[in-house]
C-alpha cells in the first residue's frame, strides 16, 4: 500500500509541474490547477465550486482617487450630516440599561440624526420591586423599613414623609427634640446626597478626581449616620411617633467636626470646578429646562430652582418645625446643568447652616411621643411589668391601628418633592401607599431637556437630573 | 479653646426662632374654587388638612381639571389610583395639582367603576401625567381614554394582571425566568 501511495504522490507532483498555471486557461485549465491542490486526497474537484463570486473588482490603474480611498490614503469626510428629517437617516440607539452613566438601570431609547438627538424615550421598570404592594402587607410600624429603600440616597426623607403622613392620620404630637433630630438628619442627608451628586456629575463628564473628593466628604456624613442609626443607608430611624433612638453621646463634637470638614471640602470643589473650562463647556447651556416645562412635567427641587422657579417646600409648606430655622433658597436663572451645580452647591451651604442652628438650639426632651398607642414601652418597664411586656409584644407583632382616611404629605427631598399618599381603612396595615417619587417625574422630563441636543451632552444632562432608579421604579 | 469662646456670642443667631410657628396655609378663595367646581354638577369639595379636596364623577373629570389648570393650578404633582374593592365606585384616581404662586394644593378625586375602569386622560393638559397614567394603568388597570401610549411602564409587557388591585394576592403568581435562560 505504502508503495502505491508513494508512486501516486510522485505522479501527482509530476502532473503539477507539467501544468503551467500561468498559461492554463478556460475550464480545462482551472480543473488542472484544482487537481494540483487536491492531489493525494483522491477527491474529484467539482467545477461548479469555481465562480467569480466575492472576488474583488480591480479598478483600472488610471482611477487614482478611487484607488487612494480603497487604500485608505484619502479619508472620506462623513462628519457633517445634512439637516434632513428623513426616516431613513434616523438611527436608533439604546443607551443602557447597563450603562455606567445611567446611575442604575435606566434605558434611553435615542433616535439620532447624525449626532443630534431627535427623540428620547426613557424606558424604566428594570428595578421595579413592587414596594407599594409590599407596603400594604407591612404594619404601620414596619412601613419605614420599606420606604427607606426607595430613594436609597436620601433614606431619611422617605422615612420622614411616610412618618408625617401616618402621624397626620394618627393626630399625635411629636416632641420638639424629635422634630429637631428629624430636621438634623434630613438636612445632613441632603448634604450627603448633593455631595454624591457633585461627585458623579464630575465623574460622568470626565473629572474623575471630583468623584474621589465627593465621596470623601460624603463618607464623613455617613459615618455620623452610622453612629446615630447603626447603618450607613436604609436607616429605619425616623418612625411614626418620633425617632428610633436619641442621639448618641458626643454627637455635638461630631457635628462640629462635620461643620468644619465638609465646608472645607466644598471649597475645594469650587476650586476644582468653578472656573474649569472643560467643566464649563460641558455644563453651560446644556440640558435646559424652562419654568413652563417644570410646571407641566412636575419637575421640582433643585432642577426647578435652577430654572428660576423660586419654590421650596420647606418654605411653602413647612414640616417638622423647619420654619424655626433660617435659611435661604438659592435660585438659578438659566436652567442649565451649570445652574443646577451652583444651586446644589449653595444648598449644601444652606443645609449646613440649618445643621449649625440645630446644634446650637437642640431642645431637651423626649425623642419620641409619649402616646403609648404608637410608642412601645421603655425597655426598663418590660422587666418590671407584665402589661408592659404584653404591650411591647402586641405593638411589634400586630401593630397599632390608624384611623381611616387619606393623607398626603410631601417633603423637600434632595431631588425634589417627595410625596406620600396614604389610605387607611382603620386597620393595622395601610390600605394603599403611593409614593410620588421626584426622580420619576424628572426621568419623564428628560425628553424636554434632551431633544435636539447633541448626543455627547446626554451624559451631562442625565447626570444633572440626579435620578435614583430605586426611586423611579420603587 | 479660650480664644473660641467669643464665638458663643454668635450662638444667638438672629435666624433661630424656636417660638416661630408655621405660617397659616393659604387657601384658594371661594370664588376661584367656584369657577372650578360649579359648572360640574357631580363635583363637591371639602377642606381636608388645609387642602381643597374635590370629588368628581368620571364624566366631569377632564373638564374640571382643565378649569383648575386655567385657574392657576398649573403644576402637575401627582396622579395615582386606589382600589377600594368592595365599594362603589371601586376605583378612585387621585390627582394632585399645585399653584406655585399662592402656594396651595388641589386634590381631585375621581371615582371610576367596573372591572375595566375607564377615565379620560389629562395628559393632553399636563405632559407630566403621561408616565403617571401609564403607572396607574400598569399597576391598577385604569384605562385612560385618549392617552397617546398607554402601555405598561414598570412591569414587563407580557405581565398578566394588575398587581395593586386588591384581588391580586401577594405570592399567588410564581415568577418564571425561563425565557431568559432559553436565550442561549
Amino acid at each position: 500500500m505504502s508503495e502505491e501511495n508513494q508512486t501516486e504522490e510522485i505522479d501527482s507532483a509530476e502532473g503539477a509541474v507539467a501544468v503551467d498555471a500561468t498559461t492554463a486557461t478556460g475550464e480545462e485549465g482551472r480543473r488542472q490547477i484544482h487537481d494540483m491542490w487536491v492531489a493525494g486526497t483522491e477527491e474529484r474537484a467539482d467545477i461548479r465550486q469555481f465562480t467569480d463570486e466575492g472576488a474583488q473588482e480591480l479598478l483600472p490603474v488610471e482611477d487614482e482617487t478611487a484607488l487612494d480611498i480603497q487604500r485608505g490614503v484619502v479619508v472620506d469626510d462623513d462628519y457633517e450630516f445634512e439637516d434632513a428629517r428623513d426616516e431613513d437617516e434616523l438611527q436608533i440607539i439604546n443607551m443602557g440599561p447597563q450603562h455606567p452613566s445611567t446611575h442604575g438601570v435606566l434605558r434611553l431609547h435615542l433616535e439620532l440624526e447624525g449626532e443630534t438627538i431627535r427623540r428620547v424615550k426613557p424606558i424604566i421598570g428594570y428595578l421595579h420591586t413592587g414596594m407599594e404592594k409590599t407596603g400594604e402587607t407591612l404594619t404601620w410600624l414596619q412601613g419605614p423599613t420599606n420606604v427607606t429603600r426607595m430613594d436609597y440616597l436620601s433614606p431619611f426623607h422617605n422615612e420622614l414623609a411616610y412618618s408625617l403622613a401616618v402621624e397626620k392620620l394618627l393626630n399625635v404630637e411629636i416632641p420638639e427634640r424629635a422634630q429637631a433630630i428629624r430636621i438634623l438628619m434630613t438636612e445632613l442627608n441632603r448634604v450627603s446626597s448633593h455631595l454624591l451628586w457633585v461627585a458623579t456629575q464630575g465623574m460622568d463628564i470626565g473629572a474623575i478626581s471630583m468623584m474621589i473628593y465627593g465621596w470623601r466628604e460624603r463618607e464623613l456624613v455617613l459615618d455620623f449616620f452610622e453612629k446615630v442609626t447603626g447603618l450607613r443607608m436604609n436607616h429605619n430611624f425616623i418612625r411614626p411617633g418620633g425617632v428610633a433612638a436619641d442621639l448618641p453621646d458626643g454627637w455635638e463634637d461630631d457635628i462640629e467636626a462635620l461643620l468644619v470638614d465638609v465646608p472645607a471640602g466644598v471649597d475645594e470643589y469650587h476650586e476644582i470646578l468653578d472656573e474649569n473650562p472643560i467643566f464649563l463647556d460641558r455644563c453651560q447651556g446644556i440640558g435646559v429646562i424652562t419654568p413652563a416645562e417644570c410646571r407641566a412635567y412636575g419637575v421640582t427641587g433643585a432642577i426647578a430652582r435652577a430654572s428660576g422657579v423660586d419654590w421650596d417646600l420647606r418654605k411653602a409648606f413647612p414640616y417638622s418645625g423647619i420654619e424655626k430655622y433660617e435659611f435661604d433658597v438659592p435660585v438659578g436663572k438659566h436652567g442649565d446643568v451649570l445652574d443646577r451645580y451652583h444651586v446644589r452647591m449653595a444648598e449644601i451651604d444652606q443645609s449646613l447652616r440649618i445643621v449649625k442652628q440645630i446644634l446650637e438650639t437642640m431642645p431637651a426632651g423626649d425623642y419620641r411621643t409619649e402616646d403609648r398607642k404608637v410608642t412601645p414601652p421603655p425597655r426598663k418597664r418590660i422587666d418590671e411589668s407584665m402589661e408592659a411586656l404584653i404591650h411591647h409584644f402586641k405593638i411589634f407583632t400586630s401593630g397599632y391601628k390608624v384611623p381611616a382616611g387619606e393623607a398626603w404629605q410631601s417633603v423637600e427631598s434632595p431631588r425634589g418633592e417627595l410625596g406620600v399618599y396614604i389610605v387607611s381603612n382603620g386597620g393595622a396595615k395601610p390600605w394603599r401607599i403611593h409614593v410620588r417619587a421626584p426622580s420619576f417625574a424628572h426621568v419623564q422630563a428628560l425628553p424636554a431637556a434632551m431633544t435636539d441636543t447633541l448626543i455627547a451632552d446626554t451624559i451631562s444632562t442625565l447626570a444633572s437630573m440626579d435620578p435614583v432608579l430605586g426611586d423611579v421604579d420603587r | 479653646m479660650a480664644e473660641e469662646e467669643p464665638t458663643a456670642e454668635e450662638v444667638a443667631e438672629p435666624g433661630v426662632d424656636l417660638e416661630a410657628e408655621a405660617p397659616p396655609r393659604a387657601l384658594p378663595d371661594e370664588e376661584t374654587l367656584a369657577t372650578i367646581v360649579e359648572p360640574h354638577q357631580s363635583a363637591s369639595w371639602v377642606v381636608a388638612d388645609d387642602e381643597w379636596v374635590v370629588s368628581v364623577d368620571a364624566a366631569d373629570y377632564h373638564s374640571l381639571v382643565e378649569a383648575a389648570m386655567e385657574s392657576g393650578f398649573d403644576t402637575f404633582i401627582d396622579l395615582c389610583a386606589v382600589d377600594y374593592f368592595r365599594r362603589q365606585p371601586r376605583f378612585e384616581v387621585v390627582l394632585t395639582l399645585l399653584d406655585y404662586t399662592t402656594p396651595m394644593r388641589l386634590r381631585v378625586r375621581a371615582g371610576v367603576d367596573g372591572a375595566e375602569p375607564q377615565l379620560s386622560t389629562v395628559s393632553d393638559l399636563f405632559a407630566g401625567a403621561n408616565f403617571y397614567e401609564r403607572e396607574a394603568y400598569d399597576l391598577l388597570g385604569i384605562d385612560f381614554v385618549g392617552h397617546p401610549d398607554l402601555t405598561r411602564i414598570l412591569l414587563p409587557d407580557e405581565w398578566e394582571g394588575h398587581p395593586l388591585r386588591k384581588d391580586y394576592a401577594v405570592g399567588s403568581v410564581p415568577i418564571q425566568f425561563k425565557e431568559s435562560h432559553k436565550a442561549q
